[in-house]
């Protein structure tokens, strides 16, 4: 089993190497590559680190987080995120007890305002923290959402 | 797949644009089971999203698979003007993309 998991991987990785060689991968979008250690993080402050690059956050009474109190289906959640900050370079959703703590992140152009909205997937009753980042610095809110029926699994 | 993959609505508010995108995708968590078979569906998800306007990006989302099925993302930036396009494409893990513009009304 161990071999042939060995050779997927190998087989992936050429394929990849091809693709890349064909400059069907642009420099561009290996510059913003998905960050997959974010991305496997299974902490939050794992997770913090490895999307935001810091791990020093602020709680901070500047982050709206717009999200039902109790959501009847995990498997949408409508969540929005808006901030007064000025100079917000990145926002990250995480929900603590998800799989994966990262849901999303959001890097944003120097004309973006501080605000987005999606709909994420929530396992089960869970904090859901924002994290906002500004002028180089980490600020987070967050918001206990209660979920009825899971929506993460079968 | 003749159904469209994006679905963009931009919209001016004073200095303001919004942006509100609608994608077609299954988001698969690699987590669910098949109920016949038992095995486990194969993780399918969105995981580079960028939004352009006039060729610079005005935003850069990483998703995983927690995000929705068919997924939404919505919003703002300034410095557009009426009639300016913009532009929302996305990349998934097993190398599909697609994109799609929309004039900013």
């Amino acid at each position: 089993m161990k071999r042939r998991s060995f050779l997927k991987g190998t087989i992936a990785s050429s394929i990849l190497g091809v693709a890349a060689g064909a400059g069907l991968l642009t420099p561009q979008s290996v510059l913003a590559a998905w960050p997959k250690a974010a991305f496997e993080a299974k902490t939050i402050d794992d997770g913090i680190q490895a999307a935001l690059g810091a791990s020093d956050v602020t709680e901070s009474g500047d982050i709206n987080i717009k999200a039902p109190d109790i959501a009847e289906n995990g498997a949408v959640v409508p969540v929005t995120i808006s901030t007064g900050m000025s100079g917000v370079e990145s926002i990250a959703i995480f929900i603590e007890k998800n799989p994966v703590p990262l849901a999303s992140s959001y890097d944003l152009g120097p004309n973006t305002e501080g605000f987005i909205s999606c709909r994420v997937k929530m396992g089960k009753t869970s904090d859901l923290i924002a994290v906002v980042k500004s002028e180089g610095k980490l600020y987070s809110a967050k918001k206990m959402i209660k979920v009825t029926i899971g929506g993460c699994g079968g | 797949m003749a159904k469209k993959k994006i679905r963009i609505r931009a919209k001016m508010k004073g200095e303001v644009t919004e942006v509100k995108a609608l994608m077609s995708h299954p988001m698969e968590t690699g987590l669910r089971k098949n109920k016949k078979t038992g095995e486990k569906i194969p993780a399918h998800f969105i995981q580079d999203i960028t939004c352009e306007h006039k060729g610079a990006r005005v935003l850069v989302a990483h998703w995983g698979v927690a995000i929705s099925k068919n997924p939404y993302l919505a919003f703002k930036f300034t410095g557009a003007a009426k009639g300016d396009t913009i532009k929302v494409s996305w990349n998934d893990n097993k190398g599909e993309s697609a994109s799609a513009e929309a004039k900013i009304g």
